[in-house]
């Protein structure tokens, strides 16, 4: 991965290289950095400083800001900006987050790549628009209907939102998927020092070359070894035919060949899993002793650490595993972890859902205790030790 | 006017992998489909530079047989995949083939805001009074009292006028007429290809399939002579009537012809007026 400097001009409107700024706003620097031209929302708390920011930034750089009349609409303008060539994104919280499931499902099942940021708060429904909850795990997982393999990422400070943004755009575009940042309400809201990087990271489409005569838009492995097609953007040498419909190679609809849709949802599975050192990224303390690990994400992970540190400063073989990337599960992560344990704490604020997966991963390798907490508060640390006990 | 004879038409603009068509017999989309290509080529664009746009239904499958660069999208979302489509790459057409039920029921409101902000797009929409592609239900567009396969009794509903929607919501271009009137559809397709901001052909093309046999006219010639006997120009009527009479008229006839060509600054002129006016 190309170390790429960022563009001076670009800098010098995002303001001083040390802020103290809200994780939204983190949020708003880090898609920038990434190269993020393309901004359709709705405005949503407590998502909104997101579009505020881009709406404020996008037309001074050279780029494209829109509000749209509700969060379809949003997610359908940023799918076809993706198609047009720019990196594209938006951002919701639960309510949008619910209307945007269907075209989840389209970018999938088209693999274009958009960032789509979910500032989750309570529900279901309204619920709690001003508080922090972890509500939409699943939803993030299995909110669209089908079968589909999806990258969602979860930040636990405003640093590590902004850099996760770019490598969220940067991941959407390798493996032409939507990527989804589930934003804690409490980081999105809350005010830490963050630091624009001086150079970032970016791993941009791999674009169609192939004579127009041979392409073959949904066609894999025949110029590189991988599971993701190359791309095209419209006017480019190509026409290229996207649908929602299953398609074969061409990308035209061929809906009732079983052969075809098998191998269509098995690529779009394995694109991703066959890749999952690649996309998988965690965090982790004082494992090698832990006896009873607490398991947790996001927000939540803050508590978890200091709830650790303590116990493991007064002897008590306790560690931390904290999952930046919850989707596709790090299975592998915490079954490994689960090998080495007796007990999986896993603390979320909700009433289990990503649980599940980590019982699941555990496989009876050890004991899985679920440590839930809703109601728009986040656990404290000695609620955590409490359940470390 | 030159006149490409209608099969190196269909070589040059639709794909023969997706040909025949689907569509019902006597069904007015492959009109449509046709009157389109052959606007695009008494215009000379290149297709290169073409994206066809297109929600769920009948309508939007046309996308699918043009050698054309295409989104065939979610229902009632092709306007808002358009509006990504055209900010991202203002150099690019943007044409949307689109059916009512996708248009004006579940895209309803995109319809609305896409007008509204006056987008760089064309959107040629089939109206068939009805869902076709679900087997003839009752539509947006149905009109009062016709019988669909969910208003077996009659439609109580008072149904949308597309067009005239359209022009009060301020489109700059806005023209109605059937597929018994291919000289003057491809005359209006050309006209809003040209146009600047959101312009709009509405296509009266109802099937026998799906709306006819429920209606009396299981016959595609009834049908074109229905559309002969009750359509009326825009023209010889506009301005006489009253709102009451307009509201009658459209229990009873069509009005076909061109209902707006003027001119309204799009969202993007706006967009690098303001970005320009920054200076920085």
């Amino acid at each position: 991965m190309a170390m790429t400097k960022i563009d001076e001009d670009v800098l010098s409107k995002l303001g001083p290289k040390k802020q103290f700024i809200m994780g939204n706003e983190a949020c708003v620097l880090g898609s920038i950095l990434a190269g993020c031209r393309f901004y359709a929302g709705y405005p949503i708390t407590p998502s909104t400083e997101i579009m505020e920011g881009m709406g404020r930034l996008l037309p001074r750089i050279g780029g494209m800001f829109i509000q749209m009349e509700d969060e379809i609409a949003s997610l359908a303008a940023v799918i076809g900006a993706s198609l047009g060539g720019l990196r594209s994104m938006t951002a919701t919280s639960g309510p949008g987050f619910s209307l945007m499931q269907e075209n989840i499902g389209y970018a999938c099942m088209t693999e274009t790549p958009c960032v789509i940021v979910d500032v989750m708060r309570g529900g279901p429904s309204t619920g709690q628009p001003t508080e922090p909850s972890q509500g939409d795990v699943m939803q993030a997982r299995w909110g669209t209907h089908g079968d589909h393999e999806i990258i969602a990422v979860c930040p636990n400070s405003c640093q590590e939102t902004l850099d996760m943004s770019i490598e969220a755009f940067n991941l959407a575009d390798k493996y032409r998927v939507p990527v989804i940042i589930l934003l804690d309400a409490e980081i999105a809201h809350m005010r830490e020092r963050v630091e624009i990087p001086e150079s970032i990271n970016i791993t941009g489409r791999q674009m169609a070359s192939i004579d127009a005569e041979s392409y073959m838009p949904f066609r894999t492995g025949y110029t590189r070894s991988t599971k993701v097609p190359e791309m095209d953007h419209f006017g480019r040498a190509y026409t290229t035919y996207h649908t929602g419909l299953t398609h074969d190679w061409s990308g035209l609809p061929t809906t009732c060949d079983v052969e075809t849709h098998e191998n269509l949802l098995k690529r779009l599975k394995e694109k991703i899993t066959d890749n999952m050192a690649d996309i998988s990224r965690c965090e982790t303390f004082h494992l090698e002793d832990g006896r009873s690990v607490v398991v947790s994400y996001g927000v939540t992970s803050r508590s978890a650490l200091s709830a650790v540190t303590t116990l493991h400063n007064q002897g008590i073989r306790v560690g931390y595993l904290r999952l930046k990337t919850l989707w596709p599960f790090p299975f592998d992560i915490v079954s490994e972890t689960a090998k080495n344990a007796d007990r999986l704490v896993v603390a979320e604020m909700n009433m289990g859902q990503l649980f599940h997966s980590v019982r699941e991963a555990a496989g009876g390798k050890c004991k899985v205790e679920l440590l839930p907490k809703v109601g728009g508060a986040i656990h404290t640390p000695n609620e955590i030790m409490e359940g470390l006990r | 006017m030159k006149h490409t004879p209608q099969k190196l038409i269909k070589l040059k603009y639709f794909r023969k992998e997706t040909l025949p068509h689907m569509f019902c017999a006597g069904c007015g989309l492959g009109s449509i489909m046709s009157y389109a290509a052959r606007a695009i080529d008494n215009l000379g664009l290149d297709m290169k530079g073409v994206v066809l746009v297109s929600g769920i239904g009948c309508s939007s499958r046309i996308p699918s047989y043009f050698i054309a660069n295409a989104v065939h999208t979610t229902h009632g979302r092709a306007l808002p995949f358009a509006t990504g489509i055209k900010l991202s790459n203002p150099g690019l057409k943007v044409i949307v083939f689109t059916g009512d039920g996708d248009l004006v029921s579940i895209g309803g409101n995109h319809f609305l805001h896409a007008i509204r902000r006056n987008i760089d797009m064309t959107v040629i929409v089939s109206n068939n009074y009805s869902y076709g592609m679900t087997g003839g239900q009752l539509a947006p567009t149905t009109p009062k009292g016709s019988k669909s396969a969910t208003s077996v009794y009659g439609s109580i509903e008072h149904p949308i006028d597309i067009s005239r929607t359209a022009k009060v919501l301020g489109a700059p271009y806005v023209a109605r007429w059937t597929t018994a009137h291919p000289l003057q559809a491809i005359d209006a397709m050309e006209k809003a290809f040209e146009k600047s901001g959101f312009s709009l052909v509405e296509m009266l093309s109802a099937g026998p399939t799906c709306y006819g046999r429920n209606n009396n006219m299981a016959d595609p010639v009834a049908l074109m002579k229905w559309y002969r006997e009750k359509c009326l120009l825009y023209d010889d009527m506009e301005g006489k009537k009253s709102i009451a009479e307009h509201l009658k008229e459209m229990e009873n006839e069509m009005v076909i012809g061109e209902f707006a060509n003027r001119q309204r600054e799009s969202f993007y002129d706006e967009y690098i007026r303001v970005k320009n006016e920054m200076g920085d």
